[in-house]
């Protein structure tokens, strides 16, 4: 998966642990962006106004 | 239809609970491994991989939680930086108990009680805090008598909490001994420590909490990673929920109440406390029906928890604009609100 089990050992594992990071902060910054824009008209209908 | 070899379903799946995670770990600064851990495990997934697995989503969603916690200047890096260090040592320490108990025979029994009464010890002190004004004066006098002890350096913190480093070094070290001898992250330990030991604000807790979990998340993830004992798909998918759950978790704390934070914590605490008994009870005896027992009860605690968390928030929401048009949701919310305010002022007085 991924092409990662073709490498081995502390590769592997920085390959692996760098993939959930580029993950994580992609996440972070595209959700970001998507409540930035969308935030505060979630809130308004939750909160009711 | 599969995506990197996962069918649609099992994807939707792992996203809602990473979901339901992510807004407990973003709101707590726990429960990452020990709800992903035990779900991986009843999935049928080798326990390697199941803990291999919930470490390196712990560091994904914690990476997120403390960049959010960041955001809203709830993250202390002078205290993150000096737990880090003193509870790496503490770590290798506490291992070394396990080695020496292992050697008598005693280890499992031994590091068992001490895992449930810890859980339940801490549970009961938060619950107690977060119910009683005389809790707040047992905690606040706690930590003034710790801030007292003028050994040098001193730093201050977020907050303006002012106290000595030796003091947090020594904290921390005691901390990465349990963890250590318990096998755990120390999340449970940590944050309760800051705020009652230190007496850090409960939101600033969690941000440096959080922070800290990444570094240790990190390291442990890489650990198992080196034997090929992380499913990437199954992070990945879960991490897609997290992420979301996360950044409503942290925006949730600036909304609730510390002491609606304190008693959610407690909760789920309680409810860890009984899981792991009536697991290792069930495996003990043999009896499947308390293994059941445990499962339902992780999960339906942390349901029953994230729900009231996120439902505490939309209250908040709405009671801060009067004047809105009356709904069923908001005579549900206004409903639960009355309760809740009330159980907590009547316990209080």
């Amino acid at each position: 998966m991924f092409g990662l089990e073709l490498i081995s050992g502390s590769v592997q594992a920085i390959a692996t642990v760098g993939l959930v990071f580029a993950e994580a902060i992609t996440l972070y910054v595209g959700y970001g962006a998507l409540s930035s824009t969308l935030g505060q008209v979630i809130i308004d209908a939750v909160g009711g106004d | 239809m599969a995506i990197f070899g996962m069918g649609l379903t099992m994807a939707a799946v792992f996203i809602g609970f990473g979901l339901l995670i992510g807004t407990l770990f973003g709101f707590f600064g726990m429960g990452g491994s020990f709800l992903v851990t035990p779900a991986l495990l009843v999935m049928g997934y080798p326990s390697t991989v199941a803990v291999g697995s919930g470490l390196a989503f712990v560091f994904g969603t914690s990476v997120i939680g403390a960049l959010r916690h960041r955001d809203h200047g709830q993250v202390d890096y002078k205290l993150a930086g000096i737990m880090t260090v003193a509870m790496t040592l503490g770590i290798e320490g506490g291992k070394s108990v396990v080695f020496f108990l292992e050697a008598t025979g005693m280890a499992d029994l031994i590091i068992n009680v001490a895992y449930v009464g810890l859980l339940a010890g801490v549970g009961l002190l938060t619950l107690r805090d977060a119910w009683s004004d005389s809790g707040d004066d047992t905690s606040s006098d706690l930590a003034d008598r710790v801030q007292a002890i003028r050994i040098p350096p001193m730093v201050t913190l977020r907050g303006g909490v002012r106290v000595s480093a030796a003091i947090i070094f020594a904290v921390g070290l005691a901390i990465g001994v349990l963890s250590g001898f318990l096998g755990v992250g120390g999340g449970f330990l940590l944050m309760p420590a800051m705020m009652y030991g230190l007496g850090v604000p409960a939101a600033i807790a969690v941000g440096t909490d959080i922070l800290q979990i990444t570094i240790s998340g990190a390291f442990g993830a890489f650990t198992y990673a080196q034997s090929g004992a992380v499913a990437l798909p199954v992070v990945g998918f879960l991490l897609l929920g997290s992420a979301l759950g996360a950044r409503i978790g942290a925006g949730v704390t600036k909304l609730v109440d510390e002491d609606e934070i304190k008693g959610y914590f407690a909760a789920m605490l309680l409810a860890g406390s009984i899981a792991v008994a009536s697991n290792k009870l069930g495996n003990v005896y043999g009896i499947e029906l308390l293994n059941t027992v445990s499962t339902v009860l992780i999960f339906g605690a942390a349901l029953l928890v994230s729900s009231a968390v996120v439902i505490a928030a939309v209250c908040r929401l709405r009671g801060d604009r009067p004047g809105h048009g009356v709904n069923s949701l908001h005579r549900r919310c206004a409903q639960y609100c009355v309760r809740h305010t009330t159980t907590f002022e009547s316990v209080s007085r």
